[in-house]
């Protein structure tokens, strides 16, 4: 037996293992293909695809570029604003939490008791927050500002837990032993390692709650949401394919600008 | 430029050496952000008054939810079982298709530069549409029901495994491709042997971490009509029978939670 052969024979065989699984996620499979049936796609469905496809090509020009409150432009400036004080609300609720729940400063029920609280928030659906807010401001963008603060705690909250529980404590010995004092170790010592992280996190947030704001107009929370479920009820394709254009638009430019700051936010400049 | 319009600060040092520090544009940047703050703030109509005198309300529907209504639960697992198939086959279903797309889109693989464009630009077009507005869409076409949510999921699935993966593709080590190339392999199997047992471990990975969140979503697609929980919670929110919102709620976290932790022990594994 030569030395290739011998290399070949010593590496590890988990066929056993790897069949098993992928055995039981073909079974998985199988199970789960009971919930569809493609019975009832029937001429309807398609005829409605064409028409979408037709929106998208021949969108209703004169909703893209006026300025009234029923225009694109308008309702994604709403929706912008949403997710951006939303982002903010959040970005300042999630840091007492965060801090609250790190396992290396507070003791281990307290972190624990934290940690259980922010999966329940980060579980529950936006759109049952949304529909509770409503109740509390009545409709409008005034409770989509609210649950887009309180669906983007969860994230925000775990996100920032892993930068403090990875915070250089070296960092913080060597300015006690120079003699700072408590709020010059904070100032100089932990906000510098935390800030360009937790600034990068709530980027990234903010990019995804454009897309959570643009949604909750389903349940009357403001947004575009509304005007689109509306205007595809009411089989106005040209609205439909005006409003999917700009949101798609909007989605990608802000998605490119939080990927540039982060870019940025990363290399340190 | 921005240093020919605020000239940098100078510091003399105590050695006579002048070191020049560039000027720091966060007041700048922290006005701009108060201001934003400001005007989505009058744009939205937030008012901290109404806020505070009605925040309670919120707390009422949280107490009515508890405790849930335990007889609620036999309605309960029909929909919950569909909602974790219509997640299941989405993300199966995408994260396959995703392969071959990937491929298209990595730059080392593919060498035709409009391919892979277009294969990026579509990953990016599908990747911006909210899974909701998705699902929306395909309840029209594909009628109401589980279909449509699994075509939702997985047409996101695509674009998000698809994305992930092609990033992987584009930085992987080409050394192994080349000297199977050179040695007679077509490209296929080049590819085969070379690049995808570098790509495979993240690839699982990524594919349930995806299927994590899926569940998540497909927990709400309901209420656009595309069959699963979402529906019930739609019906108990608009019923105010918040008793009954408590326990899919409560159902919702713990399936949830038991499935994070079977995907993070897997994903453990792998990595």
């Amino acid at each position: 037996m030569n030395h290739i052969e011998k290399q070949l024979s010593a590496a590890p065989r988990n066929l056993l293992y790897v069949a098993v699984l992928s055995m039981m996620v073909a079974a998985l499979f199988v199970w789960s293909l009971t919930a569809v049936n493609v019975q009832n796609i029937g001429q309807g469905g398609l005829s409605i695809a064409k028409n979408i496809l037709y929106g998208l090509t021949h969108p209703n020009m004169d909703m893209l570029f006026n300025f009234s409150r029923q225009s694109i432009l308008y309702l994604l400036l709403e929706t912008i604003a949403i997710a951006f004080l939303g982002t903010i609300v959040g970005a300042i609720l999630a840091i007492p939490l965060a801090f609250l729940a790190a396992s290396n400063i507070m003791p281990k029920p307290v972190s624990w008791l934290t940690r259980l609280l922010l999966i329940v928030i980060r579980t529950v659906p936006a759109l049952v927050y949304g529909l509770m807010f409503i109740r509390v401001t009545g409709t409008g963008a005034f409770a989509g500002v609210l649950t887009v603060g309180l669906t983007s705690i969860g994230m925000l909250a775990k996100l920032y837990v892993d930068a403090i529980e990875e915070l250089d404590t070296r960092v913080l010995e060597s300015m006690t032993s120079v003699g700072c004092t408590t709020f010059e170790k904070i100032r100089f010592g932990i906000v510098p390692q935390l800030f360009s992280i937790f600034l990068s996190v709530i980027i990234y947030r903010f990019d995804m709650n454009m897309r959570e704001a643009s949604i909750l107009g389903l349940v009357g929370a403001g947004g575009i949401g509304a005007p689109l479920i509306f205007a595809m009820r009411g089989y106005k394709w040209d609205e439909v394919g005006a409003i999917l254009i700009g949101l798609v638009i909007l989605i990608l430019l802000i998605e490119l600008m939080s990927n540039y700051l982060r870019a940025k936010l990363v290399r340190g400049e | 430029m921005l240093n020919k319009l605020f000239p940098p600060k100078k510091i003399t040092l105590p050695n006579g050496k002048i070191v020049l520090q560039n000027r720091s544009f966060i007041p700048f940047i922290v006005l701009f952000l108060v201001l934003c703050t400001l005007l989505s703030a009058n744009f939205t109509g937030f008012s901290f008054k109404v806020l505070i005198d009605r925040i309670d309300e919120f707390f009422i529907i949280v107490k009515a939810m508890i405790p849930p209504n335990w007889g609620y639960i036999s309605k309960v697992w029909r929909p919950l079982l569909d909602t974790i198939k219509m997640s299941l086959l989405g993300s199966l279903l995408g994260a396959l298709l995703a392969l071959p797309i990937a491929v298209a889109a990595a730059s080392n693989i593919t060498k035709s530069k409009v391919i892979t464009v277009v294969s990026k630009t579509l990953l990016s077009i599908l990747r911006t549409l909210p899974t909701l507005v998705t699902a929306l869409i395909a309840t029209f076409i594909f009628g109401l029901g589980p279909t449509a949510g699994a075509v939702a999921i997985l047409l996101f699935t695509v674009s998000y495994v698809g994305k992930l993966l092609y990033e992987q593709i584009e930085t992987v080590d080409m050394g192994a491709f080349e000297a199977m190339q050179s040695i007679g392999m077509t490209r296929i199997q080049a590819f085969r042997y070379a690049v995808i047992p570098q790509v495979l471990p993240s690839y699982i990975s990524t594919s349930l971490y995806c299927f994590e969140g899926n569940v998540r979503y497909a927990a709400i697609l309901g209420y656009v009509g595309a069959g699963g929980i979402g529906l019930l919670i739609q019906e108990g929110l608009g019923w105010r029978d918040y008793q009954a919102v408590g326990l899919l709620i409560l159902v919702l976290i713990i399936t949830v939670y038991i499935i994070e932790r079977v995907s993070e022990h897997f994903r453990k594994k792998l990595i």
